[in-house]
């Protein structure tokens, strides 16, 4: 049960994130052109209502399962590692039109060469690692 | 039926995206896709080269749990809830593609031009797609965290250093989309 929870949650991150398209490269393409109000609409709508959710949990109305507050953990603060790092992410998510969660929709939706896709993020992030400390954050 | 069948609109797709969130959320969990990655690297054994890489994976499962959901939500989406229609994307945007040698637009999710199997057999296309893999997988690290990560889970908890690295995925995007693409096909 423990699992099978989350291996529902990803079913249905899966199924909706094809159904709204958000996994086409065209899609993303388009949004960088500003050619179309989908995407802005899907990430627009997404925000509010997480901003909604988060709001009213705030207020002690939602518990989580185990009866404890909602919470989300605190980004760090800084500013070189979150610009140029989403520079850097930016460029990759426009080229192959897929950022880390559809990377994994896409396989299941039988894009094979995703795999190569995949496992050269993996790469990516075992580079980020050794340099880590070399970087400005 | 039709309705699931057919593309679903953003007023409904955006909402339940946040559901996502908000699921993982009451679980006791973050939603953060690209954390994936590094696990995998620890998995695969980077740990013993690079101390980044460790820690106690299996606290991490729950969240590879969920890639694999994605990976079966992805084939059922497409193999049962879809009826072949394909994006509606903007007349224009369909123009300058097909100008840049993209022959199909919209026809399917990814263009066979950098995804089909045939294409593959073409270092350029090889190389794009690590290059791709390879900036997705160090930016997401180095500004810790993706678009679930940051653009939904950070913007919607109101934190500062998400909406700097929303704006750096901005740049990037805008830079590659307008700017990069161009010269490439």
């Amino acid at each position: 049960m423990k699992t099978l929870k989350f291996l529902l949650v990803g079913i249905f991150f899966g199924i909706v994130l094809v159904k709204s398209e958000a996994v086409s490269w065209y899609r993303i393409y388009e949004m960088f052109r500003f050619q179309s109000f989908h995407m802005y609409g899907i990430i627009g709508t997404a925000i509010a209502s997480g901003i909604t959710f988060l709001q009213i949990s705030k207020k002690g109305i939602i518990k989580s399962i185990k009866g404890s507050d909602i919470f989300v953990p605190k980004k760090e603060n800084g500013f070189v590692r979150y610009i140029i790092g989403g520079i850097i992410f930016g460029l990759g998510w426009a080229l192959i039109g897929a950022c880390p969660g559809p990377m994994y929709i896409l396989l299941g939706t039988g894009v094979w060469s995703m795999l190569i896709v995949i496992a050269a993020a993996v790469l990516g992030t075992f580079i980020y690692g050794i340099l880590k400390n070399k970087l400005p954050h | 039926m039709e309705s699931i069948l057919n593309p679903w609109p953003w007023y409904i797709s955006g909402p339940l995206i946040a559901l996502v969130m908000a699921l993982l959320l009451y679980f006791g969990k973050t939603f953060g896709m690209s954390s994936n990655l590094r696990t995998m690297c620890t998995i695969a054994g980077a740990g013993k080269f690079v101390d980044f890489f460790n820690f106690k994976w299996k606290d991490q499962l729950w969240n590879l749990t969920v890639v694999f959901g994605a990976i079966i939500g992805g084939f059922i989406a497409v193999q049962y809830l879809s009826n072949g229609s394909g994006t509606d994307l903007n007349p224009t945007t369909v123009t300058e593609l097909q100008n840049m040698g993209f022959n199909n637009p919209g026809a399917t999710l990814v263009p066979d031009e950098m995804y089909s199997l045939d294409i593959l057999a073409n270092p350029k296309t090889l190389v794009l797609l690590v290059i791709g893999g390879l900036l997705v997988g160090f930016g997401t690290r180095y500004a810790g965290g993706c678009t679930s990560g940051h653009a939904i889970t950070g913007l919607s908890s109101l934190q500062k250093p998400s909406l700097i690295a929303v704006v750096g995925f901005f740049i990037g995007g805008l830079i590659m989309a307008n700017f990069i693409l161009p010269l490439i096909f």
